[in-house]
């Protein structure tokens, strides 16, 4: 009897494999017939409003002011320009939150754990708190209910003459570089260079003889005293200049406006409550029989916690660290609601009302924030493959 | 034989035991710690009074206008004032009743799911999220059995709110799970699909979804078609909150062993009888927190809504107090819908953790 196999195998649909390629076949097809409708839909409709397609009106003049731009702008600018001031916003935001959550989440979630009763139950009411309030809902909190009810700068509070907060937002002083300023560079770079070469030493040392060195204290001396040195000999490397209150408001220094402060300090205050609890479960996964492993051995606390405890929390930290950055920098897109000139508000807010090309200026939106997304979490991936546990 | 009679126990070292012993325990163990108390003391000396004088005791509760408020804190009356219009929008006085009823039918409907002894529970599930979304469609909107028509561009307050986070839920979920196991599929075709589809949603912020669904969505339909802007939004909400419904179910998935899998193909079944009958109900059951979690994030996110100018909660209170009869009201306002949200919010993370502990019986070892 011969078997019905390989070669004269019958094409019948009970086949998985013929299956398996009936069904990937129609769902190309689907998709494809799907987004070749769109398209249709969307030319005919475009061509019927009368809107020309394609990114030509990047070119054209803008002829609106932006209330906060990182570098300079005129009303007369390109409306490309205008999308690199909102990303660079989007990016400032993304940055200031990002340092100060990860700071703030840190402290929060080793509060939690603290063994003093009050400082774990305060912690715990600030992530049960923060967490649960929607962010937009605390922009506009802080925005509406909090700066914009701030004294005038003529009464605004005053934090030692140095900063003013008012309804005007934050005056600070604004640094310039003064004659000192080159050395200063030069010098910080030599106190690291040594610092690393000390490093080396001092760890080649410890291998060979067991001896161990003062790694820390004498890097922060080498840190502090070179370029304090350096600053006696050619000067101050910066020159602070003062806001001073002129007529009805400050003139010099920096300003932060309220925008800016209501948004990163809303965004910092949400996304620090999710980091704190990350941070909590990432400690208490180290089991407690390593940290009495580690006292076994010798280890003093300091070290228990450096080399053995945050080495294996780090490892359950990193990868839903990274989502909450990755919210961070979506988050900032509810700008929207208080006008602070970023991304969505400036690019896809008034530049979109102002030409009418929703889809061109949607896509390179949607596409900033994908690349964000997909730049930051490749980052922490390449972090997160450093630090994982190499199992042999 | 003689018998032994014990002393009583003697009562612990007083230094042990006790209220000021715990605290000697817990606040004051170490130089450090009692700084640390201190200082928290201190925090809360800064934040609680103000806090408490302002919403409670200088707070203003009776009145009907804004000159009542005569008092140095908090004016709620504002709030009672236009409490009809944060619960329900413009929808019109006389028919609230509408929406009153509507959420009792859903308390009363989902009440027995939550009895463990009750009966058929699946069957009656099933049947209450089919006859559900249809009663309350027509309760709401009318135009049938002689109730007036309310159009959607009235609906707003907690309602809309409500409504947008159920209806959203309810669509991603089934979309959510058909995605996942797109992504585990063995065809690449489906799987690239699937991928994709799920990377996009969840690389955007919601607000470019939403200014997507309301400018763009009318570009992408047919002429002479088109949706209002209630519909639009729920679109872009079900396609966003699809992609992290999926995340959620492929966490389940991945967290079913293989054996499941290769003790259903044993047993004949096929690919979609062995996922509805074997794989779905174990990885559904591990994935309710985290749907529920999903959930409260999707609660929080429908605020974005005043984006596209739907009256949320949100919208509601930002634009009653930008009433020039109430100027200065903003705080009051927001104070009161970080309320609700964080009680809806808490409540239900609360619950979430207790499923989290009612459900592990799972595959650990």
């Amino acid at each position: 009897m011969q078997m019905n196999n390989g070669s004269k195998r019958q094409v019948s649909f009970n086949d998985p494999v013929v299956r398996a390629l009936l069904f990937q076949i129609l769902i190309v097809a689907a998709v494809v017939t799907m987004g070749w409708t769109l398209y249709q839909n969307t030319y005919t409709n475009l061509v019927h409003r009368g809107i020309t397609s394609g990114f030509a009106f990047l070119e054209n003049s803008a002829g609106f002011g932006v209330a906060q731009h990182l570098i300079s702008y005129k009303e007369a600018d390109s409306y490309a320009r205008v999308f690199v001031i909102g990303l660079l916003n989007t990016l400032l935001v993304t940055l200031i939150g990002v340092i100060l959550a990860t700071i703030l989440g840190f402290i929060v979630g080793v509060s939690r754990l603290s063994k003093n009763w009050i400082i774990a139950k305060l912690a715990t009411v600030y992530v049960e708190v923060f967490r649960n309030i929607p962010p937009l809902l605390q922009i506009l909190f802080w925005y509406f209910a909090v700066f914009l009810t701030m004294p005038g700068p003529r009464s605004s509070h005053n934090f030692g003459d140095i900063f003013f907060v008012s309804s005007r937002g934050l005056n600070m002083p604004a640094a310039q570089i003064a004659d000192g300023f080159w050395a200063f560079v030069v010098s910080v770079v030599m106190a690291i260079v040594t610092i690393v070469l000390m490093c080396r030493w001092a760890n080649k040392r410890f291998e060979a003889t067991g001896v161990p060195f003062h790694k820390f204290w004498v890097g922060l001396a080498l840190l502090l005293v070179i370029p304090a040195l350096c600053a006696l000999i050619f000067g101050a490397p910066l020159h602070w200049e003062m806001p001073t209150l002129q007529g009805f408001n400050f003139i010099g220094g920096w300003v932060l406006i309220p925008e800016l402060l209501a948004l990163t300090l809303a965004l910092t205050v949400y996304t620090a409550a999710f980091i704190a609890e990350i941070v909590r479960s990432g400690i208490k996964s180290v089991s407690h029989g390593q940290t009495e492993a580690a006292h076994s051995l010798g280890l003093r606390n300091g070290p228990t916690l450096r080399k053995v405890i945050i080495p294996q929390a780090l490892r359950v930290i990193i990868p839903p660290l990274t989502s909450q950055y990755l919210n961070l920098a979506k988050n900032s897109s509810l700008a929207a609601g208080i006008g602070y000139p970023e991304m969505v508000s400036l690019f896809a807010g008034t530049v979109l009302n102002q030409t009418g090309q929703a889809i061109e200026v949607i896509a390179i939106t949607m596409s900033v924030y994908l690349a964000i997304s997909i730049s930051i979490s490749l980052l922490m991936n390449w972090y997160n493959k450093r630090i994982a546990l190499i199992e042999r | 034989m003689s018998s032994h009679t014990f002393k009583p126990d003697m009562p612990p070292p007083s230094k042990v035991f006790g209220p000021v012993a715990w605290m000697r325990a817990n606040m004051f163990s170490s130089w450090l710690n009692t700084l640390l108390t201190l200082f928290a003391f201190y925090l809360i000396y800064l934040v609680v009074p103000p806090i408490l004088q302002w919403a409670i005791l200088d707070a203003n509760w009776m009145g009907t206008t804004r000159a009542d408020c005569t008092k140095e804190g908090a004016c709620w009356v504002f709030i009672q004032q236009r409490f009809g219009q944060f619960m329900y929008g413009y929808y019109p006085p006389e028919l609230r009743w509408r929406v009153d009823l509507t959420v009792c039918l859903a308390v009363i409907g989902v009440a027995p799911l939550f009895f463990s002894r009750f009966p058929r529970k699946a069957v009656y599930g099933l049947g209450f999220l089919v006859l559900y979304p249809i009663i309350s469609w027509c309760l709401l909107h009318g135009g049938i059995l002689g109730l007036p028509v309310v159009a959607t561009s009235q609906w707003g307050g907690l309602m809309l709110t409500l409504v947008i986070a159920t209806v959203g839920i309810a669509g991603a979920l089934p979309l959510g799970i058909v995605l996942a196991l797109g992504r585990r599929s063995n065809m690449p075709a489906i799987r690239v699909v699937c991928v994709t589809f799920i990377e996009f949603w969840r690389g955007v912020p919601l607000i470019t979804v939403l200014f997507m669904s309301s400018v763009m969505l009318p570009l992408f339909l047919p002429e002479g078609m088109n949706f209002d802007k209630l519909l639009r939004a729920l679109i872009g909400v079900i396609l966003f909150q699809s992609a992290y419904v999926a995340e959620v179910v492929r966490g389940g998935l991945q967290a079913i062993p293989k054996g499941q899998y290769e003790a259903a193909a044993a047993m004949g079944l096929g690919y979609w009888r062995s996922m509805g009958l074997v794989i779905l109900p174990q990885a559904l059951k591990l994935v309710i927190p985290g749907i529920v979690n999903t959930f409260i994030a999707l609660f929080k996110d429908t605020s974005l809504v005043i984006i596209i100018g739907l009256f949320d909660l949100l919208n509601s209170v930002k634009q009653a107090a930008a009433d020039p009869k109430w100027l200065g009201m903003a705080t009051e306002g927001y104070v009161f819908a970080a309320l609700v949200f964080w009680i809806f919010c808490f409540g239900m993370s609360r619950y979430s953790m207790h499923l989290e502990r009612k459900l592990d019986t799972g595959h650990k070892r």
